[in-house]
């Protein structure tokens, strides 16, 4: 055997020479040659195999094989009944014949007369493959997945070659270690030394490899740990064992870190639906059972937005057809499209909201139980307009791509559209509060709040300063529904799904006061998240909510933060 | 409340001898295509009215009587329609589908036993008993804890609004074993009658006509007693009562507790003619509807909520045959004009177009008027 293998190893040798004296892209071409001789091989496995295995892995090597297992190589016999690999061109003409080049040189073939052949693809056989022959092509991928120059191959082959835990591959693996620079890669190499190690023969090794699992909290590892625990044992059994409690520890870790963050973006979720609610109901006084249609306008806006940025949008409320010019934008362009529904959508619900305010809501200034009835008539007469207008089912709002990934810190998931709704959250309390206590806008708002005939007797106008105020608080929930839109499904009766909770979030934080809505949205979204996690059952846990919400208002009838005043019919 | 309560006895009577005797017996024995004939359709639709007409009374006692607009009397009704319905359930069978004494939703889920709370209910009497008993110790419950804390106003009316929505999400669950999604349905026997048969709908017909008249009266007498004035007194100042030093709590408790039964009974008669009971007729939106027939039909009376349950519930039918596109806004229109132009609803109609034509009534209580302010508005 070792007579055989001489030259099978000065193959790739030379291959790397090759490599090294010329740059790509005719580097492959002895790698192909290589391919081209395997394919020819046919039924014998173990030769096929065996040439197969003295090829270096590289990501054009990677490219071929892949074809190969997926039938693209074909066999074809030319007029001397000798037999070439061709692959084929993916444009088919008027006959369904693709143009053919030569595997061996990635040079067209020829016919007799020196034209290029076209082939038809039906008359050719497709190279086989067979159990042992993929087993060793995915071998390789792998390894060549190492060499990728993508991250995300380079991080997948790394995970695959790890979980075989395959000492041969050690070298390798390590070798590739030294090199790499990208840091979820390198993590992912420690890890896969670590599992390779732990098949290794000598127990320090094996230990070594358990310690190093554990350090990186390697949660994949914990099956192979918990085998190798019952198997061996003295030091190896210890470590092992030790290696699973660490992980626990940090499955534990990592699900509270998961269940603080979705309950903190949760909270934000709250937090940006209730605010609005919160100035027109906690300032107000006014119980605006619409607000979720406001926020359902924002959400509405956010899509007629995305359609006029895209293919443009046909809608035909009381068969009366309109329709938007699309301007069909495409990549960072069409991605932009959010950043300005996000003022329209405010404007829009603004807009919406002092038109209800003018009509419907300035009548009732005296009646707040009236207000929740008459703006619950308004609310199903928008709903029904929304499918009338957009359809009974939910649109499409696509995300753009910067909002759409994630981060993936210590196995937490950090999505973009979470972490930005929080930071979102955060910005429009903040220009809320600067806008109420630093504005004259701001002050007369309070004033007018707070006692609106004195307000009135000091020369305020008031009617104008509910309008602007109501239109602040359904401009809000404008916004808010630009973001809902972002995480959740767009509907006619998207609205119906968040007015619950908004009222709730702002009755527990205390009527009237904007700090309390935050902390009871913060506080709420908290509770949601860790009693789904403790029970498993989002129902469930909402049910559980709503029954500690109850039970906490008979602690503090009033909500977190009461706003004092010595009427008594407060 | 009326000025003249001779006259409210005579067109009652009128009233119930129209709906209690005449239709059922036009039903019963007048041939089936003369004029006079009254279709078995038109008997189970009335009886659904009818029904709808005792949710409405329990809602105007709470939110035209007391000042309380709770959004739970869906809730309410649907659990008293669900204690029947496990009853009915229990008499298909082994007529069901999976040909089991189990009911069929619960031989889907896998169960091959009858869990423990199912096993009275076998019973009749324990399922009408529980039908007043369960909302009412709900109602207790729920009532003991909010008026403790002196939640009130609209603060109530959300807080109410989250119980039913905390329950129908409950019932929607199938673990529940309450039926999940679908409900309960294909009721066959119902004290050993048929319950589609034309005779028993007929039966159970006047069986709802006869316990809205005995609630109508109950409540009318109830409303009249010192007990009402004081009902009426929290309505309009609850901090003057309190200073009168009234309880005023136990007032609205008991209130509410009266009227979650009423509005139970209502759901038991109505899942009898309707044949089905789901959650969601559990949703907060089922309670806001019924909210809407008593403002329609006129607070603070209580022939209002009657004539409000029955002619919304007459509008649907037709508006949902006729424009199904514009029910909706026909119904969100309505009740805001009615809200914003006609706070005492239909039954005021007379006495507005009286005062119009300069003929003010004689002898005129305030309530009449319409609703007098229920609170004062918690801006500040």
């Amino acid at each position: 055997m070792p007579l055989f293998k001489a030259p099978r190893l000065l193959l790739p040798l030379l291959v790397c020479l090759f490599h090294l004296l010329t740059q790509r892209p005719s580097l492959a071409a002895p790698a192909l040659q290589t391919i081209a001789k395997a394919v020819l091989l046919e039924d014998k496995t173990d030769e096929q195999v065996a040439l197969l295995e003295t090829m270096e892995p590289d990501p054009d090597v990677a490219k071929f094989l892949n074809l190969w297992k997926e039938g693209g190589i074909f066999l074809w016999e030319r007029p001397d009944q000798t037999k070439v690999a061709v692959v084929l061109a993916e444009q088919k003409d008027a006959e369904d014949k693709q143009a053919a080049t030569l595997l061996e040189t990635g040079k067209p073939l020829l016919a007799a007369d020196g034209k290029p052949l076209r082939l038809l693809a039906s008359d050719l056989t497709a190279a086989e493959t067979d159990s042992t022959l993929r087993e060793t092509m995915k071998a390789i991928l792998d390894l060549a997945g190492l060499a990728s120059s993508e991250a995300n191959v380079r991080l997948q082959s790394v995970e695959t070659l790890g979980m075989e835990q395959n000492p041969a591959r050690l070298p390798l693996l390590l070798k590739r270690a030294e090199k790499e620079t990208d840091p979820k890669v390198l993590r992912a190499l420690k890890e896969a030394v670590a599992l390779t190690q732990l098949k290794d023969e000598s127990p320090d090794t094996r230990v070594l490899g358990c310690r190093m699992l554990g350090e990186l909290g390697s949660i994949r590892a914990q099956d192979v740990l918990q085998a190798l625990a019952k198997e061996s044992d003295g030091a190896v059994q210890r470590a092992a064992l030790g290696a699973l409690t660490k992980i626990t520890l940090h499955i534990q870790a990592a699900n509270t870190f998961g269940t603080l963050f979705r309950g903190l973006s949760l909270g934000s979720v709250l937090l940006v639906a209730a605010l609005g609610l919160a100035v027109t109901f906690g300032l107000m006084g006014i119980i605006n059972m619409a607000h979720g249609e406001m926020i359902a306008v924002g959400a509405y806006t956010t899509y007629v937005v995305q359609c006029v940025f895209g293919p443009g949008l046909q809608v035909s409320p009381f068969g009366l057809a309109m329709s938007l010019p699309g301007m069909r934008t495409t990549g960072w362009l069409y991605d932009c499209y959010f950043l300005l529904a996000i003022p329209l959508s405010f404007l829009t619900a603004a807009l919406a909201g002092i038109l209800l305010e003018r009509t419907v809501i300035r009548f009732l200034y005296r009646r707040p139980l009236e207000s929740l009835l008459a703006t619950w008539g308004v609310s199903l007469v928008l709903q029904q307009l929304f499918r009338l207008t957009f359809g009974a089912n939910n649109v499409q709002v696509s995300s753009p791509s910067w909002l759409s990934g994630s981060w993936t810190i210590s196995d937490v998931d950090f999505g973009w559209n979470r972490l930005f709704v929080i930071s979102f959250a955060v910005a429009i309390v903040q220009g809320v509060f600067l806008l109420l206590s630093r504005t004259p806008l701001g002050l007369l708002i309070r004033a007018v709040m707070q006692n609106r005939a004195m307000a009135s007797c000091m020369g305020v106008r008031t009617t104008r300063v509910n309008m602007f105020t109501f239109g602040l608080g359904s401009g809000l929930a404008g916004l808010a529904g630009a973001f809902l839109s972002q995480i959740g499904n767009v509907g006619p009766s998207l609205g119906q799904s968040y007015i619950v909770d908004a009222f709730m979030t702002v009755v527990v934080g205390g009527v009237g006061s904007l700090f309390g809505t935050i902390f009871s949205a913060v506080g709420i979204g908290m509770t949601d998240q860790v009693l789904q996690q403790v029970l498993g059952n989002p129902v469930l846990g909402k049910i559980l909510v709503l029954a500690a919400i109850i039970l906490f208002l008979q602690w503090r009838p009033a909500g977190l933060f009461v706003t004092r005043s010595r009427s008594l019919d407060n | 409340m009326n000025p003249h309560p001779k006259r409210e006895l005579l067109a009652a009577g009128a009233l119930a001898f129209l709906f209690l005797f005449l239709m059922p017996a036009l039903n019963a024995w007048a041939p089936e295509n003369s004029l006079l004939h009254v279709s078995n359709f038109t008997i189970n639709v009335w009886g659904k009215y009818l029904a709808y007409g005792i949710l409405a009374i329990s809602v105007d006692l709470l939110w035209g009587f007391t000042g309380l607009l709770s959004l739970g009397q869906s809730l309410f009704f649907a659990l008293g329609g669900y204690m029947l319905g496990m009853h009915l359930m229990l008499m298909i069978g082994k007529l069901g589908q999976y040909k089991s004494d189990l009911p069929d939703f619960l031989v889907f889920l896998g169960h091959t036993f009858l869990p423990a709370f199912w096993r009275p209910f076998s019973s009749f009497a324990f399922a009408a008993l529980m039908v007043l008993a369960v909302p009412a110790v709900i109602g207790k419950v729920f009532g003991f804890l909010a008026f403790r804390s002196r939640i009130k106003g609209v603060y109530f009316s959300i807080l109410t609004q989250a119980l039913t929505y905390g329950a129908s999400l409950m019932f929607f669950r199938n673990d529940m074993l309450m039926g999940g999604n679908n409900g309960f349905t294909d009721f066959k026997t119902l004290l050993g009658a048929d319950v589609r048969s034309a005779g028993t709908q007929r039966t159970l017909y006047i069986v709802t006509g006869v316990a809205l008249l005995c609630i109508y009266f109950g409540c009318r007498w109830l409303t009249r007693t010192k007990f009402g004035l004081i009902q009426r007194a929290i309505r309009d100042s609850e901090t003057r009562v309190l200073f009168s030093g009234y309880a005023a709590a136990n007032y609205k408790l008991f209130v509410f507790v009266v009227s979650a039964m009423i509005a139970a009974v209502g759901g038991a008669l109505y899942v009898t003619q309707v044949g089905i009971i789901n959650p969601s007729e559990m949703t907060p939106d089922k309670s806001l509807e019924a909210v809407v027939w008593v403002a329609v039909g006129g607070r603070g009376t209580l022939a209002g909520p009657i004539l409000g349950a029955i002619v919304v519930n007459a509008l649907k039918s037709w508006a949902t045959r006729a424009i199904p596109d514009l029910w909706l806004i026909l119904l969100g229109g309505t009740f805001l004009l009615i809200v914003l132009f006609l706070p005492g609803g239909l039954v005021s109609i007379p006495s507005q177009l009286r005062r119009l034509l300069g003929r003010r009534p004689k002898a005129e209580e305030p309530s009449t008027e319409g609703p007098a302010p229920i609170s004062k508005a918690s801006v500040s």
